[in-house]
């Protein structure tokens, strides 16, 4: 796994400036509850930022916000210049129709926290599926690029294997490929390690570490404060649908300043 | 025997290990439980059987003969070849219909779900055999159907609604249209199975809804909707008879033609009940290959198929299992 992961070349330096999504005061309620109470911040380009926060705190929500599986109820996402589930045409700015928000969404991975891969087809199957499908790519260049995937996501021997065959961090690393292979510029985590064996949890975070280390732009919802402190640029810790405190993993990790960031980080350590 | 081999305890509570076929000196020799109730309840049933058959077949009420003379008689096999004809097209064409109107219904879309809503309700809410009757007495209604605009007189061509609309086609789309709305909540009740993850997976990869439909939703749906839509199979053969009222000439209205003139009712429904039998027999094999092939992915290891053990026995070598041997 010292091969890069992502066949794009990124650049080196992790202190890329270039914003690359840029979040202002995005606001969400279910019903009459306000689960996210204006989140603003900003991920640069080769950027790795942990999300970190008590269940309930809207993490996971302002993550599927991210690629348009929840609908904003104000403020603004945009990724890569582009405004999240809207179109701008002759300086007015329309809602997106489905197949606009598929398209936008093929350049933003997700990983989910149960995996959510498709039972019905082989390890290798889930990974070609949407780049032969959605990019229209050759289908034998997808599979030739999906061996890949699976041979440094560590599964090559597997690419026959029906998910239910797969252990669960066997399971986790085919999404990720499954995700990779679309070539993304941001890829979110949904506490992907969360529904995992603890033994099985350290080959999952190695493949995420070395993502991170070959550039690849990630939000990572997680309560992995080792994998925060290793591999993260930056965390933020979320509470009751606010950023609570921010900064880099040494500042929020180690020196907390609010007492809610101190109490969560005293229950998980 | 097997008993005394199963029954295995190890002395010193360590778990028990499946023991060689010898077994060993610590097993329990047991007498295996008895059931001599089920050998009376045997008896009792094969001697009702026994008396039954011997009754129908010394009966001088039925003429033997004309059963074994009409069960290959070309009329009969004729109904036979319509009442299959009638089943399989009118089953492929009401699941197509089916699956638009569940999608319809689970769409967001209002006047989608109300259409179907509509649809459903009308189609699911009265008797199949009025159905029929409808749509074999359409000319009833319309004498003439007509191709133009409406409200005007213009008209591009107009036919005698019994030259379209011959028995044979109207049998079909009764039966068709009403399966369909049967179909529809099956195959929505398949779609809503499939856990919303997969949806979300789907969108995540930036595939269409279109495209998730059918390379995500409906495969794994298929697992759900395929047995009941089995049952619904078998229904629709045997539904198929109620096309005697507009005289479609399928299996049930050929025996009763020829029982009206031979006068032999009792063995042409022998005969008819015979060939139902053997169709719904028939029909239950495409459904366990369709079973398998959409439940591949759902178990570990799939089992092989009767024919596979079949082949295998000739073999003597046990085939590899089908699954991963990591």
């Amino acid at each position: 796994m010292t091969e890069a992961l992502i066949s794009a070349g990124r650049p080196e330096s992790k202190q890329a400036t270039e914003p690359l999504l840029i979040a202002s005061n995005v606001r969400k309620h279910y019903g009459g509850v306000e689960v996210l109470k204006g989140i603003s911040l900003t991920v640069n380009a080769g950027e790795v930022m942990c999300l970190l926060g008590p269940s309930g705190s809207g993490k996971s929500t302002f993550l599927r916000c991210i690629n348009h599986l929840e609908r904003i109820d104000g403020g603004r996402i945009s990724v890569g210049g582009d405004l999240i589930g809207y179109a701008q045409r002759h300086d007015r700015i329309f809602e997106m129709n489905p197949r606009e928000v598929a398209k936008q969404r093929s350049g933003i991975g997700m990983v989910f926290q149960r995996f959510n891969l498709f039972p019905h087809m082989t390890a290798l199957e889930n990974i070609w599926a949407a780049p032969v499908g959605v990019k229209k790519v050759p289908k034998q260049q997808a599979l030739k690029r999906g061996m890949e995937l699976l041979d440094r996501v560590g599964l090559a021997n597997l690419a026959k294997a029906y998910p239910a065959q797969l252990s669960g961090g066997q399971q986790q690393r085919v999404a990720i490929a499954r995700a990779l292979a679309m070539d993304p510029q941001l890829l979110l985590f949904d506490e992907p390690t969360s529904a995992l064996d603890p033994e099985l949890v350290g080959d999952v975070l190695d493949v995420m570490r070395t993502l991170a280390a070959d550039g690849m732009t990630m939000i990572v919802v997680t309560h992995e404060i080792g994998f925060a402190r290793g591999a993260g640029d930056s965390v933020v810790f979320m509470d009751g649908g606010v950023v609570v405190e921010s900064g880099a993993p040494a500042e929020v990790l180690d020196n907390p300043q609010n007492p809610r960031t101190i109490a969560f980080l005293e229950s998980v350590m | 025997m097997r008993a005394a081999n199963t029954l295995t305890r190890r002395q010193d509570g360590a778990p028990a290990e499946l023991p060689p076929s010898g077994g060993g000196a610590d097993d329990v020799v047991a007498v295996p439980l008895r059931h001599p109730w089920r050998w009376v309840g045997a008896a009792v049933l094969a001697f009702g059987f026994a008396a039954l058959a011997s009754s129908l077949w010394s009966n001088p009420n039925i003429d033997h003969s004309t059963i074994s003379s009409y069960v290959f008689h070309p009329r009969i096999l004729s109904g036979v070849g319509l009442t299959l004809v009638l089943t399989v097209v009118s089953m492929l064409v009401s699941t197509v219909l089916g699956v638009l109107l569940a999608v319809m219904r689970l769409s967001r879309n209002p006047v989608m779900n109300a259409f179907a809503w509509l649809y459903i309700w009308v189609f699911r809410g009265t008797p199949l055999l009025i159905q029929v009757v409808f749509w074999g007495y359409l000319g009833l209604l319309y004498s003439q159907i007509s191709l133009g605009v409406p409200f005007t007189d213009f008209t591009v061509f107009s036919v005698d609604t019994n030259t379209l609309v011959p028995a044979f086609t109207a049998g079909l789309l009764a039966m068709t249209l009403n399966q369909a709305a049967y179909s529809a909540e099956i195959i929505r009740g398949g779609m809503l199975s499939v856990d919303s993850g997969q949806h979300e997976a789907a969108s995540s990869l930036g595939m269409s809804p279109a495209y998730t439909l059918f390379r995500v939703v409906l495969p794994q749906a298929m697992r759900v909707i395929i047995p009941p839509m089995g049952n619904e199979t078998i229904s629709m053969l045997k539904n198929t008879s109620l096309l005697s009222v507009i005289a479609v000439l399928e299996l049930y209205t050929v025996a009763t033609q020829i029982s009206s003139q031979n006068l032999r009712q009792v063995e042409l429904l022998v005969v008819v009940s015979c060939w139902y039998l053997f169709l719904t027999s028939v029909l239950s094999v495409p459904q366990y290959y369709l079973e398998r092939h959409y439940g591949r992915g759902n178990a570990r290891q799939q089992s092989p198929t009767p024919l596979g053990r079949l082949r295998a026995a000739f073999r003597k070598t046990p085939p590899a299992p089908k699954g991963l041997q990591p």
